[in-house]
């Protein structure tokens, strides 16, 4: 109690509420007494400290409350609504340095690399390329007609003879008879190449130079018929943009290609063919070109020289035309019989492909060597 | 000559704690602020914190009986603010590109650490009255923070009258004051 009314006493003093009177007593009274003295300067020193925070904490609340207004008032933007651009240019500043160092980082490796690449490729690569070229530039000559020359001799041609062109066919028949385009088989005999690299001999039973069109027959014992082929030959001519899909030998393994319906009519308007778009090359002569249900709508044959991704194909009828042709000159023939229809028409590309690989054939053209 | 005298009205007013004082020297350097504790690896609840704790070091300037306005508040508060940044984010132990762009900017470690002082006894306080316990802590804060009379404070508080409620205030004091220079002076 008596604690308390010397704290009251000292904080009245303090305050300057004191009394004159009362005042010096109380003053004469600390002089005297070291102990109240103290407590005074103690006093003076918390009773200071308490206004210090009594002023920051009222500060604070000023700041907290002026911060917000200014927040709501839209003067202060925080987060949230800021503009993607601004978060944008916040990022980038925040990982400037990281993005500089990875990015030269990068640099350098690539760099390093190429400098790898360079000093280990092998030097004569430059060479075989330009051989590549001079190859291809020779056969561009000789393009109109897309045959390729060989140069290699095999095993089921006949020693004395000169490979002269090399094309695609297939088959239109199980038991054996090809289509193929007149201008492949430039020479007095030929063999055909399945897709496993099986050779068989053939021999030409009808060539049609007007039409660009011959058919072929395997005459081989190792010969093994097909029962049915998986896709049809097609009558009837197709829309312009339908997707097409071509199988052919421009080298000694089956190539896939896919283009697109482009013109009804061929080179020069020639009605008997039609253009279609997709790269084809010396060799794909004479293979089928087929539409995504598997119908067999035309025989690749050209391509246009002076244009990239123009080629023609003779339309599907003529060989109808072709074999009825044969039919009524040769009646030894009458058995061939057409495919009619697709059984490939809902499978995918792949599957379709797998199917008709096998019926698609190399065609090696020979004639005997003058001697 | 006259945008001194108008920063001198500022200050005046922020030492009085008025609030349009404080609302227009806030809309004034906020964004600046903000830009560049953005643009160092800073949230915006830094730049909020950074931007308060240099409105306080300016605020104890102010009211320093010495104090001599030496430059614009702007620069000031700027200096505080970058000053205090940078410091944190050495003891986040991340570093920062030396600035290239040399704004202008002035001494203020002298501030700075009268500042430090200050926060450390405002927290010994904080802690002290936390420690309390009620009602003394809310009967003391209303006295000595609030300002409020004994009588209304009696009312408030339910005490008969205000001397019982002056009786109460002194026996808490006396336990705040044990609390408070308890720590104080080991700070000392």
């Amino acid at each position: 109690m008596e604690d308390i009314l010397l704290l009251e006493t000292i904080e009245r003093y303090l305050n300057g509420s004191m009394l004159p009177e009362e005042k010096t007593y109380f003053e004469q009274l600390r002089k005297n007494t070291p102990e109240i003295d103290q407590m005074v300067v103690e006093h003076k020193l918390f009773l200071m400290q308490i206004e210090h925070f009594s002023e920051h904490k009222n500060l604070r609340n000023t700041l907290h409350s002026v911060h917000n207004n200014l927040v709501e008032k839209g003067n202060v933007y925080e987060g949230g609504e800021i503009s993607t651009k601004g978060r944008v240019v916040q990022l980038w500043n925040k990982y400037r340095r990281v993005t500089g160092i990875a990015a030269s980082i990068a640099g350098i490796t690539a760099l390093i690399i190429s400098g790898l690449v360079v000093y280990f490729t092998p030097a004569n690569n430059s060479q075989q390329i330009q051989q590549l070229n001079r190859v291809v530039n020779q056969v561009i000559k000789n393009q109109q007609a897309q045959g390729a020359k060989l140069k290699e001799v095999d095993s089921k041609i006949p020693k004395d003879v000169e490979l002269t062109t090399s094309g695609s066919a297939f088959l239109i028949d199980g038991k054996g008879y090809l289509v193929t385009n007149a201008h492949v088989l430039r020479g007095s005999g030929a063999v055909v190449v399945n897709s496993k690299g099986e050779e068989f001999n053939a021999k030409i039973i009808n060539i049609n130079l007007e039409k660009d069109l011959a058919i072929l027959k395997i005459q081989d014992n190792e010969y093994k018929p097909v029962s049915s082929l998986p896709y049809s030959i097609r009558k009837t001519s197709i829309d312009l943009g339908e997707e097409l899909f071509t199988l052919g030998y421009p080298r000694e393994q089956i190539v896939y290609n896919m283009g697109y319906l482009s013109a009804a009519t061929g080179f020069d308007g020639d009605t008997s063919s039609c253009q279609i778009s997709l790269s084809a090359n010396p060799g794909n002569s004479g293979g089928p070109v087929f539409n995504k249900s598997g119908e067999i709508i035309g025989i690749l044959s050209t391509r246009q020289t002076s244009a990239e991704g123009v080629v023609f194909a003779i339309k599907a009828r003529n060989i109808y035309d072709l074999v009825n042709e044969l039919k009524e000159s040769d009646t030894s023939v009458q058995k061939i019989k057409m495919p009619s229809s697709s059984s490939i028409k809902n499978k995918t590309r792949v599957e379709q492909i797998k199917e008709v690989a096998d019926c698609v054939f190399l065609v090696k053209a020979y004639t005997e060597k003058e001697n | 000559m006259k945008a001194e005298i108008n920063e001198q009205i500022l200050l005046r007013g922020l030492v009085d704690n008025d609030s349009k004082a404080i609302e227009t020297i806030y809309k004034e350097n906020y964004n600046m602020v903000q830009a560049f504790i953005l643009n160092n690896n800073g949230t915006y609840d830094d730049a909020r914190d950074v931007f308060q704790e240099a409105m306080i070091t300016l605020y104890e300037k102010a009211k320093s009986e010495s104090f001599v306005l030496t430059c614009q508040i702007k620069t000031y508060v700027y200096s505080v603010c970058r000053r205090l940044w940078l410091k944190r984010l050495q003891q986040l132990g991340r570093y920062i590109t030396a600035d290239e762009n040399l704004e202008e900017t002035v001494q203020v470690e002298d501030d700075l650490e009268i500042h430090e002082k200050r926060n450390a006894e405002f927290a010994i306080m904080e802690r002290a009255l936390g420690s309390l316990g009620e009602p003394c802590k809310s009967l003391l804060e209303a006295y000595y923070i609030q300002k409020k009379g004994m009588t209304e404070i009696a009312g408030e508080f339910g005490y008969t009258n205000a001397d019982n409620a002056k009786n109460q205030k002194y026996k808490c004091l006396m336990r705040l004051k044990k609390l408070f220079f308890a720590q104080y002076n080991i700070g000392e």
